[in-house]
């Protein structure tokens, strides 16, 4: 006898199983955890698995078990039949077990921001400094305020170099000076001295601000009395415009205002003596005649003028020696003429350079303003000038290494001190003397940098008393490559990497792979361990864990990730972000805890150069994965000056190591480079270089990239942009350059095609191509009703935005009549125009990004004043006639056709407009190993945040009332503006500072893909646009796992002692 | 908390404008949650609040009475944006007259609604994060999975006892006209397939 109840348990564990599955499934299928181009196949495909497992299950039946099962179960044999059943479900569960143990359980990092040295300090940028001021006479905490660059002001702890506060402010407004007022407010000068701000100089809040009225283009200056820090009753004064302006500090009130634009007075030095209100101002007229004001610094007026005309006109430099002498050039550079204006008399002495120095050539005066003393540069040699009492110079020292000074600060006694800094090979000497008696070293101090860093360009000293009543230095420099370091008897107290602010080009690259005999971190914990890592795991999701419980969580993350390994990963997780800087410094940092793992000066070959600045960056060798041996390497196109006919210097370095390979004074201009897809026999990928002559470079100069060049001469085309010019040209290769300093590497090209823009008409405001590396998953997109379109694939289109003249300019500069907004696509092997569309009454600028065969383009709408974005997408018409799914899925397509751009395809376009409520930045693309993955658009907008919007919000097929097919195939209902999510901004309540790009790059894993965006600030995340349905979170609870089965198992063994209980007591009745 | 009036003249033909408006205090009915808060901070709440006009043509700040101020403002329409973390404000349009001195229309872009007074205020507070739904059991009973399992356990309790009220002479009746039926088949005896 066997009882049915035997089935009960199966039965139980059946459905449990069933229900979790089906959901499960639909979860996967259809909750946008697989692309969506995946989903409705998925579906289908498991559908296919039931209904191959039915057939299997018949076949089982009446093949192997007819006997067992027969019509009185108590004769056969049922349970022989369920044995089967079992085995053949544990096979399946082992090979269940193998799968879901070969899915990596990494997850998706919550995003974090790179931080210069550790995580979790939360180091943010603020670019070059300009100028620095310390705040250390209160006891409270000590700070110094900045001015950078990249028109940061910021507070900065002197403790710890950490930002206390720090404002960006905007492209055009660049600061020309900061002071503290009051001892409670920070005051800067911006936007050519027509701005005056002041910000609480505790929490940064802005008090006031001020606009002044500027006329004219002139120099700016702020000069906030000495006096200011204890009587509010001498005012800020400030030039700038052609104006000079006393403003109230205590509310940014304008005093007064005194007007020189007539006379084309440009004020150089604002002097107020101390304990008088008389304000001395001395200025130029063009060039030539020192003017000397008395003005009374209460009401405005002017007290004394004095004129004097000096015949060998001036140079700009001016040195302010002492309350009332100054010293200027000559415009000769040969002449020093010291100025003394004592009570307003104005006399001219002149001294020759050639009788304080011998060899003199053209001089430059340095400027610090040192009392007393004039530092000029000559000759490479810095020489310092005692003025004496009658505008007597005399020599007193001089420096024969690049030295960088601070100003003079005074120190005890009433003497005033100044610190000049020098480097020597890898130390710097720091040396604090006193301005009177230039042989008293009050400091001498050498210290040992732990990198390169170039020369000092800045220093500024700063004194304290130290506990033995002597005076204590401590120095803030700027280094070669913008880095910001405090030093404190005799050491580096903090360093911040300001080069990072300025980032030009990244490129993202692998790290080494790990290597067998490299310990790997230890993995296998003992059951107990890991039990208790999972019950851990399992409070937290319950909420239950306890805030040690969360960092303990936390740590075994961070331990079990290994994400700041220096290996490779399963993942394409951990790699290195290479990023190149303005000021020529190359910095590798790490994904996983954005680390720096080397950084490297770029240093020139040439001797005449002194240090090169960076432009670009490209991937040189690459090697294939299989190559273990072989370090990849990256070229730093670098130009030695800011001309664009400078010579060019090209840098190899070693990924791994972050070393030198070689580098090469190229000898000609860069003005385009231009990657080949062609690599030689060591993977070293072949470059094209043009110069400013119209002739190609190849690169590298080896006979074998030669060959491969020489085989695919006739294929090799390229365009030029001359956006000033409205013009676009196309070029191919044409001979090998003739002359006697051409090498065979250089070739000569000839134009194939002009696109000329009627310059009265358009102006070419934007280009743009796709991405050469990335990757199409299919050139066919099928539409709901079975027909299929072809997308137009091409390398060599060219997306171009021209606007009207009149609307090249600002919004609000134009009306909606006079601007129109054009946009192009361009073959740029034929010069052939595919597609142009207008947008009428609107304007740039226009941010743009082009990835398969779609463009997004942003810009201004005028008539309804708002933003817009439009996508286009572009279809092959040619081969339309293959309308047949099965074609494609059997094959007999003609996609592996070769395109050629001079077949002359029809192409089919479809666009959409929306409105978009911000301003942006930049916009790119989400960028995947295989392209399966849906896309994302990452919108930087003016708010430094990056926005997420999935490809299917700009998608032309978008109706306002899509039919049930279409739903099911994703196409959203049609808004006239795109959603703003909170939830989709990827840097969530962190701001990207200043931002100017965004990087993409794909991991190994499908679902995944990096995303670096830099401005002021550094920002990296992984993104996981369709989400990662390739691989477990990390919160995946497998405690939860193992409770639900052990439940599952004692609920059957239960039922089963009910089940014998109850077959005992039918057995007994 | 009006515009204000005050205008330079430099020549005739150069009439620039300051615009100047009061930028709402945030209502506490929008209350944002806990962790917004902090990352606004109360007491620096200005402080990290951007204006910016013509899409990064000038930038500017508030002060902390909440004014902010655009000087220099050629005639013509402009578009201000207000970014301040954990906040949506819609850009406004502002029409500056070049014939009526100091004659501005503000227009909030967003919502088309035209400003009387030159008040900003939020549109609505942005939540950065997704709040994580705390654990219940009732959650895991209204799902689809609970649910399932649940109408299972009344199947198996219930279904018996069901079973024990049906008369069983009649079970044999049903039984019987079942089998002469004809034989079952094999497919429909067992749970196949799955």
């Amino acid at each position: 006898m066997l009882s049915a109840m035997w089935l009960l348990p199966y039965m139980i564990l059946g459905g449990i199983a069933e229900a979790l599955i089906s959901v499960a499934q639909n979860e996967f299928f259809y909750s946008d955890q697989l692309p969506n181009s995946l989903s409705s196949v998925a579906t289908t495909l498991s559908g296919l698995g039931m209904a191959a497992a039915s057939l299997v299950s018949s076949w089982i039946v009446t093949a192997t078990c007819r006997s067992w099962i027969t019509e009185d179960i108590d004769e056969g044999h049922l349970d022989y039949y369920y044995w089967l059943m079992a085995a053949l479900s544990l096979l399946n569960v082992v090979y269940f077990v193998w799968c879901s143990n070969s899915y990596d359980q990494n997850s998706p990092p919550s995003p974090d921001l790179l931080v210069s040295t550790c995580r979790g300090k939360h180091q943010r940028y603020i670019g070059k400094v300009k100028h620095a001021v310390f705040h250390t006479q209160k006891t409270g905490r000590k700070r110094v305020i900045v001015s950078t660059e990249q028109n940061v002001v910021a507070s900065l702890d002197l403790r710890h170099g950490e930002i206390f506060w720090r404002h960006v402010l905007g492209t055009k407004d660049a600061i020309d000076g900061v002071d503290i007022a009051l001892g409670k407010y920070v005051i800067t000068l911006s936007s050519e001295g027509s701005t005056l701000r002041a910000w609480n100089l505790p929490d940064g809040q802005m008090v006031w601000e001020t606009s002044l009225h500027s006329a004219q283009q002139s120099k700016s200056l702020l000069s906030v009395p000495i006096n200011l820090k204890v009587d509010k009753d001498y005012p800020i004064l400030v030039f700038g415009g052609g104006y000079l302006h006393a403003v109230s500090a205590v509310d940014g009130e304008l005093i007064w205002k005194k007007d020189f634009t007539a006379e084309g007075f440009e004020v150089q030095r604002v002097l107020q003596t101390p304990g008088s209100s008389i304000v001395y101002v001395l200025g130029f007229i063009k060039s030539s005649e020192a003017v000397v004001y008395q003005i009374d610094s209460k009401s405005g007026e002017v007290v004394a003028e004095k004129s004097v005309v000096f015949p060998g006109g001036f140079s700009g430099e001016i040195s302010s020696v002492s309350s009332d002498k100054v010293v200027v050039l000559d415009s000769t550079r040969s002449i020093l003429v010291t100025i003394g204006f004592l009570d307003g008399d104005i006399s001219f002495q002149q001294t020759r350079i050639s009788d304080l120095v011998e060899d003199s050539g053209k001089a430059e005066i340095l400027s610090p303003l040192l009392t007393n003393i004039l530092a000029v540069k000559v000759n490479k040699r810095t020489v310092f000038v005692r003025v004496g009492g009658e505008g007597k110079l005399e020599v007193v020292d001089s420096l024969s290494d690049e030295t960088a000074m601070s100003d003079s600060l005074p120190v005890a006694d009433e003497q005033e001190a100044f610190a000049s800094v020098h480097h020597e090979g890898s130390k710097i000497h720091l040396m604090v003397k006193l301005v009177d008696d230039l042989e008293t070293v009050l400091l001498r101090e050498s210290i040992q940098m732990d990198q390169h860093r170039g020369r000092v360009h800045k220093v500024f000293i700063n004194n304290y008393i130290k506990t033995d009543r002597s005076n204590g230095f401590r120095a803030l420099i700027v280094m070669e490559d913008h880095s910001l370091l405090l030093l404190q008897q005799g050491a580096i107290v903090w360093s911040r990497e300001e080069g990072l602010a300025s980032v030009t080009d990244v490129t993202i690259a692998e790290l080494p792979v790990e290597k067998d005999g490299v310990s790997v971190a230890k993995v296998e914990h003992t059951l107990l361990d890991w039990l208790q890592g999972h019950v851990l795991k399992l409070k937290g999701t319950l909420l239950l864990a306890s805030p040690e419980d969360v960092a303990a969580i936390q740590e075994m993350r961070m331990k079990s990730s290994g994400r700041s390994k220096l290996t490779r990963d399963h993942n394409g997780f951990r790699k290195l972000i290479i990023a190149l800087t303005r000021a020529g410094k190359l910095f590798a940092l790490h994904t996983g805890d954005g680390r720096i793992v080397w950084s490297m000066l770029l240093n020139s070959p040439n001797k005449f150069c002194e240090r090169p600045s960076g432009i670009s960056l490209y991937q040189w060798q690459v090697p294939h994965h299989h190559a273990m041996d072989e370090n990849p390497s990256v070229l730093v196109v670098g130009r030695c000056g800011s001309d664009s006919s400078a010579p060019g210097v090209l840098s190899f370095v070693d990924v791994y190591t972050g070393k030198e390979i070689s580098s090469s004074d190229i000898g000609h201009s860069v003005v385009q480079v231009m990657p080949l897809p062609y690599t030689d026999s060591t993977e070293q990928r072949l470059h094209l270089i043009a110069d400013t002559n119209g002739h190609v470079h190849l690169y590298p100069k080896t006979s074998e990239a030669l060959t491969i060049f020489q085989r695919e001469f006739q294929n090799v085309y390229w365009y030029t942009v001359e956006a000033d010019d409205g013009i676009i040209r196309g070029h191919a290769m044409k001979s090998s350059c003739s002359g006697e300093t051409a090498d065979e590497y250089c070739f000569t090209t000839r134009e194939l095609w002009t696109v000329v823009f009627p310059s009265e008409s358009e102006k070419i405001i934007s280009t743009l191509t796709r991405k050469p590396n990335e990757v199409v998953h299919t050139q066919a997109k099928v539409n709901t009703d079975q027909d299929l379109l072809y997308k137009y694939v091409s390398r060599n289109l060219l997306f171009v935005a021209t606007v009207s003249p009149k609307g090249a300019g600002e919004i609000g500069s134009v009306t909606p009549e006079e601007s129109a907004l054009v946009v192009y696509l361009i073959d740029t092997i034929t010069g052939r125009i595919l597609h142009r569309l207008s947008h009428q009454g609107c304007q740039g600028p226009v941010h743009a990004v082009f990835s398969e065969n779609w463009v997004v383009y942003h810009y201004f709408n005028l008539r309804a004043h708002k933003y817009e974005v439009t996508v286009v997408e572009i279809y092959d018409q040619s081969r339309a006639e293959n309308k047949n799914v099965w074609k494609l899925v059997l094959g007999k397509h003609n996609l592996t056709a070769p395109i050629s751009s001079y077949s002359r395809t029809e192409v089919l376009t479809k666009s959409q407009s929306y409105f978009f409520a911000q301003s942006v930045k930049s916009i790119a693309v989400t960028s995947t190993a295989k392209g399966i993955t849906s896309k994302q658009l990452l919108i930087g907008t003016i708010g430094d945040q990056i926005l997420a919007l999935d490809k299917r919000f700009v998608d032309p097929r978008r109706t306002l009332n899509p039919s049930q097919a279409e739903k099911e195939e994703g196409i959203i209902p049609l808004t006239d503006s795109l959603p703003i999510i909170p939830q989709a901004y990827v840097t969530h309540s962190l701001k990207v500072e200043g931002l100017r790009g965004i990087i993409t790059a794909p991991a190994k894993l499908e679902s995944t893909t990096h995303v670096f965006a830099y401005g002021v600030d550094l920002f990296y995340t992984r993104l996981a646009p369709s989400k990662t349905y390739d691989s477990l979170t990390d919160d995946f609870s497998y405690a939860l796992l193992l409770i639900t089965i052990v439940a599952l198992v004692a609920a059957i063994y239960i039922t089963w002692v009910l089940s014998e209980k109850k077959e005992l007591s039918e057995k007994w009745r | 908390m009006s515009l204000s009036s005050s205008f330079e003249v430099d020549n005739l033909c150069n009439v620039d404008f300051n615009l100047m408006y009061l930028l709402v205090e945030f209502s506490t009915s929008a209350d944002p949650s806990d962790d917004f808060r902090s990352a606004i901070g109360y007491a620096a709440k200005f402080s990290n609040i951007k204006v910016v006009l013509n899409g990064g043509q000038h930038i500017t700040f508030l002060r902390p009475d909440g004014y902010f101020t655009f000087h220099k403002v050629p005639a013509g329409t402009h578009l201000i944006e207000v970014h301040a973390l954990g906040y949506f404000f819609s850009p406004v349009r502002v029409d500056v007259s070049a014939r009526h001195r100091g004659k501005v229309q503000a227009t909030l872009t967003e919502i088309r609604r035209s400003l009387t007074e030159l008040v900003l205020d939020p549109l609505r507070p942005e939540y950065y994060y997704e709040m994580r739904e705390p654990f219940s059991p009732m959650a895991i009973v209204k799902s689809p999975m609970g649910l399932m399992v649940g109408f299972m356990v009344v199947v198996v309790f219930l279904m018996p006892k069901l079973m024990e009220n049906i008369d069983p002479e009649e079970m044999k009746r049903t039984q019987e006209e079942l089998r002469n039926q004809g034989v079952p088949s094999l497919s429909s005896l067992l749970p196949a397939s799955r």
